[in-house]
């Protein structure tokens, strides 16, 4: 298993939000504040290596007809303990992240890794796809929440860069959230022919 | 007073915090079914009833763990509960209407990983709202579905005419026009019912 070529596609050539477009609703819904999107971003990627490994782990068990069935309980199973660690030890993000860390469950993106590469490889290259495509979301989530909460609040991880009254509240608005990731994934877009064109 | 709260809960799911364009619940199939007008009308009706009965089966469940103190159960619960339901209502209209079960195809296992299910009924016990204020939000929350699905279907037909810039080609310009609807739909954040 290479797991630099894993990197690059986690980070950039196969990354699940921009290039699989998987799990959209957090990556719009959070990425308000830098805090929020590190918070989703880090617990989404210790859920995903999690259940990588144990459903690689499982995978000659796990009978092929409820498959799903299976991968959707063991996922809420790691989903509950992240959600209750966060509440020990985090209160203020899991306050304001509220629902959307159980509907980490139903994250496509945990569940697309499972059926396409955890069920289908090794532990340790499970592992190594859920830490490389857990990071390429949170990168994504923290380029949303950066140019989202500099945009709409005028501050950057609660440090205010212009006055707020400058900013364009219109940003870190629902409506913002649509606007600032049609972008990125046009941007990505644009890199993507760039690259393939300049080979 | 019970009438209009039940109104309030309606409005407030269907124009005001609109599943989709507010809270950014189910933005997964809002994006891949939105293609054709008649496949994304099959898949929000689809969605109202199993909102509808997933809210109606939660209530119970929720009332249960609680009683046993095994409220940090819930996410598991749900989801098995959900997941059940799916298959259920699939079986069902397998035999019962296959027209519709044909229509639907592979985006009715799908709904079990919609988040709007979910959501709602997660929603439901944040808001500790009784069996029937839940009901009914599962219900309307479903309503707003189908709405915002229809509306942005229509214009996506017409966007496939459209000549956007090369980079913003399909999937960028759609998240731009949900942008748009987004908008639209914040100008409802001002209505309120007078009693």
């Amino acid at each position: 298993m290479n797991a630099g070529k894993q990197l690059k596609d986690g980070l950039l050539t196969q990354n699940p939000v921009l290039v699989q477009l998987l799990g959209m609703c957090s990556t719009l819904a959070i990425t308000t504040t830098i805090a929020n999107g590190i918070g989703m971003g880090l617990s989404v990627t210790v859920i995903l290596t999690l259940s990588n490994i144990f459903i690689s782990l499982l995978r000659k068990i796990i009978p092929e007809q409820v498959r799903i069935a299976c991968y959707i309980v063991v996922i809420a199973g790691f989903v509950t303990m992240v959600d209750l660690l966060l509440q020990a030890f985090f209160p203020d993000i899991a306050e304001s992240l509220g629902v959307f860390i159980p509907l980490i469950v139903v994250n496509c993106i945990i569940l697309a890794r499972a059926e396409s590469f955890a069920s289908r490889n090794h532990p340790v290259a499970a592992a190594v796809d859920g830490i490389c495509q857990g990071l390429g979301y949170t990168l994504v989530l923290l380029a949303m929440s950066a140019i989202r909460e500099l945009l709409g609040s005028g501050a950057l991880a609660g440090n205010r860069i212009f006055p707020a009254e400058y900013s364009a509240s219109l940003i870190a608005q629902p409506a913002g959230g649509f606007l600032t990731l049609g972008c990125l994934i046009a941007l990505m877009q644009w890199a993507q022919r760039k690259v393939k064109g300049g080979k | 007073m019970e009438w209009t709260t039940l109104l309030d809960i309606a409005l407030g799911a269907i124009l005001i915090n609109n599943f989709i364009l507010a809270q950014f619940l189910g933005i997964c199939p809002f994006m891949g079914v939105s293609r054709k007008m008649d496949t994304s009308v099959g898949m929000g009706l689809a969605v109202i009833f199993v909102m509808g009965l997933a809210s109606a089966l939660c209530y119970p469940v929720n009332l249960l763990l609680e009683s046993l103190e095994l409220g940090y159960m819930q996410t598991v619960a749900f989801i098995l509960v959900i997941a059940a339901l799916v298959q259920l209502v699939e079986m069902f209209l397998k035999k019962a209407v296959p027209t519709l079960y044909q229509a639907l195809g592979v985006y009715l296992p799908l709904i079990t990983t919609n988040c709007a299910v979910l959501g709602v009924v997660l929603l439901n016990v944040q808001n500790s709202y009784n069996f029937i204020e839940s009901v009914v939000y599962g219900i309307t929350g479903g309503a707003g579905f189908l709405l915002a699905i229809v509306l942005f279907s229509s214009i996506r037909e017409r966007l496939e005419f459209s000549d956007p810039p090369r980079a913003f080609q399909g999937f960028p310009i759609a998240l731009i026009t949900a942008g748009l609807m987004a908008l639209c739909f914040m100008g409802f954040s001002g209505l309120q019912i007078p009693w």
